[in-house]
């Protein structure tokens, strides 16, 4: 049915996201397709990695233990951004394409008034991304 | 931070390994319904003193008013001979890293690719560098000096002239004010934007050092610039860039007025101004909120294409081939009164070395954090050697160019056809003058106004997004309304200034940061030479 599933991952987050991978997970050994990890960084030092070298060692440090701790064959991607709290949803986009995913599952926040403002980038996804999303509350 | 991760960013580089995790004295916590991620307490320090000397000087304008000016006219006047030296030394730091092995390191590491096209880049550190003073003063500064220059008194101690002036002979006046004026818009404070830049980039790229002010103090303070030494900066940054940034919106507004009013009648009246203000914090907000590719970076190529179609005309349709001619002239007659020019002691002319270069200083350093953060953020990828050229060199050229045109054909007018009106005009006007001796005036004069106005618009977008990373400690992913706040908060305070009198007090004070900063960025070249040294070059 699938051939990728992506999960985007905020590192500096990663305790909020247990339910959307345990999805993926599940779905993934379903499936039996992979789960690619995505995580969205800039060229500039940030809370996670002064660099995205060593955030992409970072990611793939998670992805691994996620694949081990759950079963499935996991990987990561790194996208590097000028401005990622504008162009995350474009990105993410992006890297679907590179990992060749069809199915993205991803953690949502619940919604209030600024999605009016500015969309969810769940809501942006669901709404605009060429493949499946799943969006897990 | 696991030990088996290596830290290097694209290629090698001598990261600096520090405790510190930026983002750890963040807030993170939601107003209402907004997310929010700033510094604690830098964000709320900057944002309450500003409302606090907002609400000064309008309830006590006629005190605070004077106080301010009188400060900013005690510091430039007794510390001209600073404000030089110190400029002077930027220069020679930036040509000696030019020559030196050291230009051969690259931001971001020896492997690291440009993030931006040369046009791209080079579009974006002009909009936010100097665009909007260029529109204003490109026409009326020479006239100012070569008016000085030639006057009867010039070389008294009453004169503005720049040097000894050249009384009574008008070639001699006009090769010494294009050359001051040249001087005020050349190598200094380019390299007062690229020492600034050079050291942020360095410090976040290749040491992994948050993106703040502060950081370019590490190797001088240590783990200490974490601390309220940091905070003092980092504030400091923020209170120039958002008071330059709004009391030059609010002039900015009157001069955009009085231009819509020669060209299409509009009335010169407060509501006209708050509706220029108010439209340009709109299309900032959209650019804002569009992000730094979307929104800065393509509004800064379109005023570039906008800027150089602008000077092509004027190069054509003026007096061409003595534009041509002044180009090399200027040039040679800059190169010859550099010395004198830039000497910080034993002069005479105390108004021109005071009034004008030591003003200039003061104030191209008190925007140098706001700019040189913005060059630092979107000059990743280039060899120190590359960035100095682009960053002092070329724009350097650019403005000879620009001041050739436009100031040469406004002094050929007076000169040889005796229009005297382009001398008469109040500044905002006099670029819109000029233009009307030549031909297709409306159409010249309506892209002048758009200019000036767009060139607003990316100062104010590029602004918010220098203080939204400042006040979030170095974080440039922090939540969008954050920068929407700094947007519109430079707009209100603006109109604030604007209604309530007050623009000229808070300028004063803006520029009078420049004095602080100075320490700042004298420090900051030594440690930018000390990192320097420390990189693999490539």
């Amino acid at each position: 049915m699938y051939k990728t599933i992506m999960v985007p991952v905020d590192l500096a987050h990663a305790e909020k996201l247990e339910k959307a991978i345990a999805t993926a997970a599940d779905l993934a050994k379903h499936y039996n397709v992979p789960v690619c990890f995505v995580g969205v960084t800039t060229a500039l030092p940030g809370t996670i990695a002064h660099s995205p070298a060593e955030f992409g060692a970072k990611l793939e440090k998670f992805a691994k233990a996620e694949g081990t701790k759950r079963g499935i064959k996991a990987s990561s991607l790194v996208k590097v951004s000028h401005d990622p709290s504008i162009d995350l949803d474009k990105t993410l986009i992006e890297a679907a394409a590179e990992a060749e995913a069809d199915l993205a599952v991803m953690a949502s926040h619940v919604p209030g008034l600024p999605e009016h403002i500015f969309a969810s980038n769940a809501g942006y996804l669901a709404a605009h991304a060429p493949f499946s999303v799943l969006v897990v509350r | 931070m696991t030990d088996e991760i290596d830290m290097s960013p694209d290629g090698a580089a001598n990261i600096i390994e520090t405790d510190y995790q930026i983002g750890q004295d963040n807030i993170q916590t939601r107003i209402g319904p907004f997310g929010l991620d700033i510094h604690n307490p830098v964000f709320l320090i900057s944002g309450l003193t500003i409302v606090a000397f907002v609400f000064f000087t309008l309830a006590f304008q006629n005190s605070v008013g004077p106080l301010f000016n009188d400060l900013r006219v005690w510091l430039t006047s007794t510390f001209d001979w600073f404000f030089l030296s110190a400029a002077n030394i930027f220069v020679l730091v930036c040509f000696a890293l030019i020559v030196s092995p050291l230009g051969k390191v690259r931001i971001g590491g020896t492997e690291a690719v440009p993030d931006y096209s040369y046009s791209g880049w080079f579009a974006m550190l002009f909009a936010a560098g100097m665009g909007i003073g260029l529109m204003f003063y490109g026409v009326s500064e020479p006239i100012s000096h070569y008016s000085s220059s030639l006057a009867a008194d010039a070389g008294t101690a009453d004169s503005w002239a720049p040097l000894a002036g050249a009384a009574g002979d008008s070639d001699a006046a006009r090769n010494l004010g294009m050359a001051a004026t040249i001087f005020h818009w050349g190598l200094h404070p380019w390299a007062i934007y690229a020492v600034v830049a050079l050291s942020l980039a360095i410090f976040s790229y290749n040491k992994g050092l948050p993106l703040t002010i502060r950081s370019v103090f590490y190797p001088i303070f240590g783990d200490r610039v974490w601390g309220w030494i940091g905070h003092v900066i980092d504030t400091l940054a923020v209170f120039a860039t958002l008071f330059g940034l709004a009391t030059s919106l609010g002039f900015g507004a009157e001069q955009a007025n009085a231009g819509l009013q020669f060209l299409f009648g509009w009335p010169v009246s407060d509501v006209s101004k708050v509706f220029l203000i108010t439209g340009i914090t709109a299309v900032a907000l959209i650019s804002v909120v569009a992000g730094l590719d979307a929104g800065v970076k393509r509004l800064s190529e379109i005023n570039m294409v906008l800027a150089a179609l602008l000077l092509l005309f004027v190069t054509l349709a003026g007096p061409t081939m003595e534009i041509l001619r002044g180009f090399v002239t200027n040039l040679i007659a800059y190169g010859e009164y550099l010395p004198s020019l830039s000497n910080p002691f034993g002069r005479s002319d105390d108004n021109f070395r005071q009034g004008w270069t030591s003003f200039y200083w003061a104030w191209w350093i008190s925007w140098s954090p706001f700019v040189g953060m913005f060059i630092a953020r979107v000059s990743r990828g280039r060899t120190v050697r590359e960035f100095i050229t682009c960053v002092l060199l070329i724009p350097s050229l650019v403005s000879v160019f620009w001041m050739t045109a436009f100031g040469g054909t406004a002094i050929s007018q007076i000169v040889n056809d005796g229009y005297q009106a382009v001398a008469d005009a109040s500044l905002e006007l006099k670029l819109f003058i000029m233009l009307e001796q030549l031909p297709l005036t409306q159409i010249a004069s309506f892209v002048g106004i758009i200019l000036v106005i767009v060139f607003f618009v990316t100062s104010s977008d590029s602004g918010s997004l220098v203080i939204d990373t400042i006040t979030a400690g170095g974080k440039v992913d922090a939540p969008v309304p954050q920068r929407v706040f700094w947007a519109i908060f430079e707009g209100l305070v603006a109109i604030a200034l604007l209604l309530g009198g007050g623009l000229g007090a808070l300028q004063a004070m803006a520029v009078s940061t420049g004095f602080p900063f100075t320490i700042v960025l004298l420090l900051a070249c030594y440690a930018t030479v000390k990192a320097l040294m420390s990189e693999p070059r490539t």
